[in-house]
């Protein structure tokens, strides 16, 4: 069987014959999905013109019928009718009959139709309400999370038999070792851009050896520890998100619970631990990539020997920069492991989920670590170390 | 217009050196329900594959609606495209999307009907496989089972096809929701003038709604026909189909209407 083209459902409104205010309507054409257009088109400003009139249907002409276009002729006679008019088809077939009687069941309720005006005008506040009570909601999910991590923690440190150092060793190699070498490429860029950007400038004063001060400050203090947990967030976060995420759909964490296996006993717990001892050594890491790249530069561009640079920096670098810099490790790394798994466990059932969630997670902790080191920032001015 | 809708004549399937089909012929006739029987790995799904042009058999001939599906241009591939619906057996609803537009994703495509109206067609296609109208603005992983197979079936209804291919309709649904799926499919042929091949192995749709069927085994159709036709076939992978202990029961009992 060919399927033939249908020809275009039509609905015409003939001259009025015997005058008494009845409206004479004569459909023909083929009332079929893919010809129901311009019929749709003119029976929508038919309905919106003629309120509380008779109206004659005549459908004795119409072609074929899909269920589509049952649906525009039930559609539009409902609506003329709740505008009181008063409507009469003539013509009917009986196949048509049957599948008006067949569908009518099934015609959906009025579902509201276009919001009112005020509705409009009210729905950006529904949003920005409904997005504020989902916020709050996040948080309170994040922190009864963090209280259950705690929970464990603190049971764990009574039991440390129970802690998982398995896990831990495990985590660590995949979250510290694997990622050496591009903590080690991204420090020694910093390193440059730092040492390049300065010795211009301080070349202008005759200031070369300050260029020491700088980097040494800039990168152990603030920048070292910032970068690292940046790469670390982009890198360890999203997987922690996305290994938990995946266990959960395929219920291996639910299967955990029922074995009596605490998933953040067993899952969560070894990964903020891990994160929060290797962090800091990366950063001690980072630190001396990104000095011995400034050391680089400057030997270049500025003429500084290496043993001059290493002079003065014993010189000026005091150890508490260093060790500041090295204790925002362990707040930055928990950060990120926290929202990298607990994000991880909100994944729900389906597979798009856990690319959201990632996002999500990445976006959050490289955003808290950076906050975070803002608030460190301005604490530790404001005490004066 | 001839009577059949489908027609599979000497249809070769082969994956690597294994042979799945070896000369088979089968038609379909207008307006009926027809089911392809078989046990697991006789190749029905693969069957029901090659009709909807997701595989190519290695020779042989498949025409659906008098096209000749080896030798079909993209244009009428595309227009044949149209006339069908397709039921997957997990439903492979678009997990991005919801109910509403996952049923409404060919009319917005394919048509050029106003948006107002498209919803209203895709609220009727929702309330006739049984979802209440809240389910429309569900997505697919917020839905049971059972309704997922429904959402499925509403979307390949959406564009009034001609023509359903439906692969494990009751597969992983319970009894009762199984026949419930029957009763939906013939209710919906009575509307919509269907005609619908099945892939199954629930002997009770072989039952109750199917019309016509064939039998695949050794790699050839073992049996074709209605109930009584086939059920009297000797051939012993028949014989065990039906007169097994779960065939049985119902054997006795015979068809209930």
């Amino acid at each position: 069987m060919q399927p033939t083209r249908s020809q275009k459902a039509q609905i015409e409104r003939l001259k009025s014959q015997d005058g008494e205010g009845v409206i004479l309507l004569k459909s023909f054409g083929d009332w079929t999905i893919d010809a129901l257009r311009d019929a749709a088109d003119t029976l929508e400003k038919f309905s919106r013109v003629n309120r509380n009139v008779s109206i004659q249907w005549d459908v004795s002409d119409v072609g074929r019928v899909d269920s589509a276009g049952m649906m525009l002729f039930i559609r539009y006679y409902d609506l003329l009718k709740s505008n009181g008019c008063s409507i009469k088809v003539v013509g009917v077939k009986s196949e048509h009959e049957k599948m008006y009687r067949l569908l009518r069941r099934y015609a959906p309720g009025d579902f509201g139709g276009r919001p009112a005006l005020f509705s409009r005008f009210l729905r950006p506040l529904n949003g920005i309400g409904r997005s504020f009570v989902a916020f709050l909601l996040d948080i309170t999910a994040f922190l009864s999370f963090i209280g259950e991590n705690f929970v464990d923690l603190i049971s764990s440190l009574l039991h440390p038999r129970s802690i998982r150092f398995g896990a831990i060793v495990k985590n660590i190699e995949e979250a510290g070792v694997r990622a050496m070498p591009i903590v080690t490429l991204t420090s020694f860029l910093i390193g440059v851009v730092i040492a390049y950007q300065g010795a211009v400038q301080l070349e202008k004063f005759g200031a070369n050896i300050f260029i020491v001060d700088m980097i040494g400050l800039s990168i152990t203090r603030e920048l070292a520890p910032l970068i690292t947990a940046i790469v670390v967030a982009g890198r360890t976060g999203s997987s922690y998100t996305a290994q938990l995420g995946v266990m959960k759909i395929t219920e291996e964490i639910d299967a955990m619970r029922t074995m009596g296996f605490d998933p953040h006993r067993f899952l969560v717990l070894p990964r903020i631990m891990a994160l929060m001892i290797v962090l800091p050594l990366m950063i001690f890491f980072s630190d001396i990539i990104g000095i011995a790249a400034g050391m680089f530069i400057s030997h270049i561009h500025l003429h500084i020997s290496y043993a001059e640079f290493l002079h003065r920096l014993q010189d000026v670098l005091e150890v508490r920069h260093f060790w500041i810099g090295i204790c925002k490790g362990p707040f930055f790394a928990w950060l990120i492991a926290a929202v990298g798994c607990f994000r991880g466990l909100q994944v729900s059932k389906n597979t798009e989920s856990i690319g959201r969630y990632t996002t999500i997670s990445v976006v959050n902790s490289i955003f808290l670590v950076i906050a975070c080191d803002a608030f460190f920032s301005v604490l530790l001015t404001e005490l004066g170390i | 217009m001839s009577d059949t809708i489908i027609t599979v004549s000497d249809v070769v399937t082969q994956f690597g050196k294994n042979r799945v089909h070896d000369g088979i012929s089968l038609s379909v006739r207008q307006g009926e329900i027809y089911g392809l029987l078989g046990g697991s790995g006789s190749g029905k799904s693969s069957l029901l594959k090659e009709m909807i042009m997701l595989l190519r058999p290695q020779s042989g001939e498949i025409k659906v609606l008098g096209q000749d599906l080896s030798r079909i241009s993209r244009s009428s591939a595309a227009t044949l495209r149209h006339h069908w619906g397709v039921l997957f057996q997990a439903g492979a609803l678009y997990s991005s999307l919801t109910v509403e537009e996952n049923v409404g994703i060919k009319l917005r495509e394919y048509t050029d009907l106003p948006l107002r109206l498209i919803q209203y067609i895709v609220r009727m296609k929702i309330k006739m496989v049984g979802l209440p109208e809240e389910a429309a603005a569900l997505y697919p992983s917020e839905l049971s089972g059972g309704m997922v197979k429904r959402a499925a079936l509403a979307r390949a209804l959406a564009m009034d096809p001609e023509l359903l291919f439906l692969d494990e309709p009751t597969s992983g649904l319970d009894p009762v929701g199984a026949e419930a799926f029957d009763n939906l499919i013939l209710e919906l042929r009575e509307i919509l003038g269907l005609t619908v091949v099945m892939v199954t192995h629930d002997l009770d749709s072989i039952w109750t709604i199917v019309d016509r069927f064939s039998v695949l085994g050794e790699k050839k159709v073992i049996a074709e026909g209605t109930l009584n036709e086939v059920i009297e076939n000797p051939h012993p992978i028949v014989r065990q189909f039906f007169r097994g202990a779960r065939g049985g029961i119902r054997s006795r009992d015979g068809k209930q209407n």
